[in-house]
């Protein structure tokens, strides 16, 4: 398979609330050279069904990546909780012939067949692994030397590992290489890995709440001008929630939350429209206007 | 969860925890020794008074089918997976929860967000619903078109799925 070229896969949460993301991840990845094919017939990757029915779940992420095995091309997506089911769901498929043959009956309803020939990577995963730090560090042209941000990822990038395989769960390092790429500075804080809530929204928004603002306060403690994300769960748990967590706690922030390809393309000097950095809920003119005067 | 209740013989179900052993997940629940690393680790745990994995384990483990299958807290669980991975005894703990949650939800036992998600993908192939103002905004902002959901297709590989019938039954 082309190294460099994959089908993208959007997942429900970005097109649904989350285009910032989007914007800013097409707009890095074509000038790092990553060609996306459009894939019409993809859908939800499963993980929402996955409590309700694990089977559905499994025939669902199972039908994406056979779509992927006709195109002949790997999967990219943008979400770790897209990127963790199907790489879980491959990994499993491939190993249990006999599970395989009973998604595969289903699967068969709709005129496909999975093989276990593509793979599913995560953006970061891509970034690291396919496109390589020396090519970043190569189309950055606006270093952001003066910047100090705090690193959040998503879980499912992470854990379970013996079924994802990337990474180190316990002290993950890629987001932390990809942000210092950029010129920035990434601080170390507590709790660095623990979860943002998301999943629990619904069911209990104080616990959620509870966790997100957490987080809020351990970055603030070392000063960290913003978060850095690659998740758009997590991007809503604290971008979205920022202001109601400040004014249920009685508490200031301030923390603009970006997306990383956000941050990447500020050094590769495309503009924050671009980036679309306006749809950010928490004000990042702040850090902006520095990165502006750094330049001078 | 109920756990100030007296457990009377008649609740436990001996069978239960095989039941589990048997399901994709499951498997290694046995080998659960209750050393507590799932609860001391696990972040919901931290701000809730009630959700505790290795609670839920080890009912599981005794049989008490009813309690677990029918208790709140049973959905608090943020899928993380820490407890998962930091185990000593390779319990796959979230997935033992997940297993849960499944049996549950065929006793007709979801909270609405989960069940709103099932419908929402078989109605249109994304967990949301996504409105057509955003679909005519990707437009404006130079997007290319969301793939289409094929909600048709989806529906064809699940038909088979006695369960499909059951939740639609449920969403009557």
């Amino acid at each position: 398979m082309a190294e460099n070229k994959y089908l993208i896969f959007l997942g429900c949460a970005i097109p649904y609330r989350v285009s910032a993301y989007e914007i800013s991840s097409r707009k890095v990845l074509q000038k790092l050279g990553v060609e996306l094919v459009e894939m019409p017939e993809f859908n939800c990757c499963g993980l929402p069904l996955d409590p309700v029915s694990h089977e559905m779940m499994l025939i669902l992420a199972a039908r994406n990546l056979a779509l992927a095995e006709q195109k002949g091309l790997n999967i990219l997506t943008l979400c770790p909780g897209c990127a963790g089911t199907l790489k879980k769901v491959n990994k499993v498929l491939k190993e249990d012939k006999a599970l395989r043959e009973e998604i595969n009956r289903h699967l068969k309803e709709a005129g496909l067949e999975f093989k276990g020939t593509a793979d599913a990577k995560h953006i970061m995963q891509v970034l690291i692994e396919d496109v390589g730090l020396e090519k970043i560090k190569d189309t950055v042209v606006k270093p952001l030397t003066t910047l100090k941000v705090a690193e959040h990822n998503g879980c499912h990038i992470l854990r379970p590992r013996e079924f994802i395989g990337f990474d180190d769960p316990e002290d993950p390092k890629t987001l932390k290489t990809l942000i210092e790429a950029t010129g920035a500075t990434c601080l170390d804080y507590m709790d660095e890995t623990e979860c943002c809530g998301a999943p629990s929204v619904g069911v209990s928004d104080k616990i959620a709440l509870q966790l997100a603002r957490d987080k809020l306060n351990h970055i603030k403690m070392v000063d960290a001008q913003a978060m850095i994300t690659i998740c758009p769960f997590c991007h809503i748990m604290y971008d979205t929630n920022e202001l109601r967590i400040e004014k249920m706690f009685n508490e200031t922030y301030g923390i603009p939350i970006l997306h990383y390809p956000q941050l990447l393309g500020l050094a590769m000097g495309l503009s924050p429209e671009e980036l679309a950095i306006g749809e950010l809920r928490v004000d990042a003119s702040k850090i902006l206007k520095q990165i502006a005067e750094g330049e001078k | 969860m109920v756990e100030k209740e007296p457990i009377k013989a008649s609740e436990i179900d001996t069978k239960f925890k095989y039941e589990i052993t048997k399901m994709h997940g499951g498997e290694k629940l046995m080998r659960c020794f209750q050393c507590g690393t799932c609860t001391s680790d696990c972040p919901v745990a931290r701000f809730s008074e009630t959700y505790r994995p290795r609670q839920i384990i080890r009912m599981t483990q005794l049989g008490l089918k009813e309690r677990v299958l029918n208790s709140d807290t049973l959905w608090l669980c943020a899928s993380c997976f820490t407890c998962t991975d930091r185990c000593p005894q390779g319990v796959e703990v979230a997935s033992v929860i997940r297993v849960l949650r499944n049996l549950a939800a065929e006793k007709g036992i979801v909270p609405r967000v989960f069940k709103e998600q099932v419908s929402s993908v078989l109605d249109s192939g994304y967990a949301y619903k996504i409105p057509e103002l955003r679909m005519k905004k990707r437009e404006s902002l130079g997007l290319p078109p969301l793939p289409k959901g094929n909600p048709e297709s989806i529906c064809k590989t699940l038909r088979g799925l006695g369960f499909l019938k059951h939740l639609e039954k449920q969403g009557e």
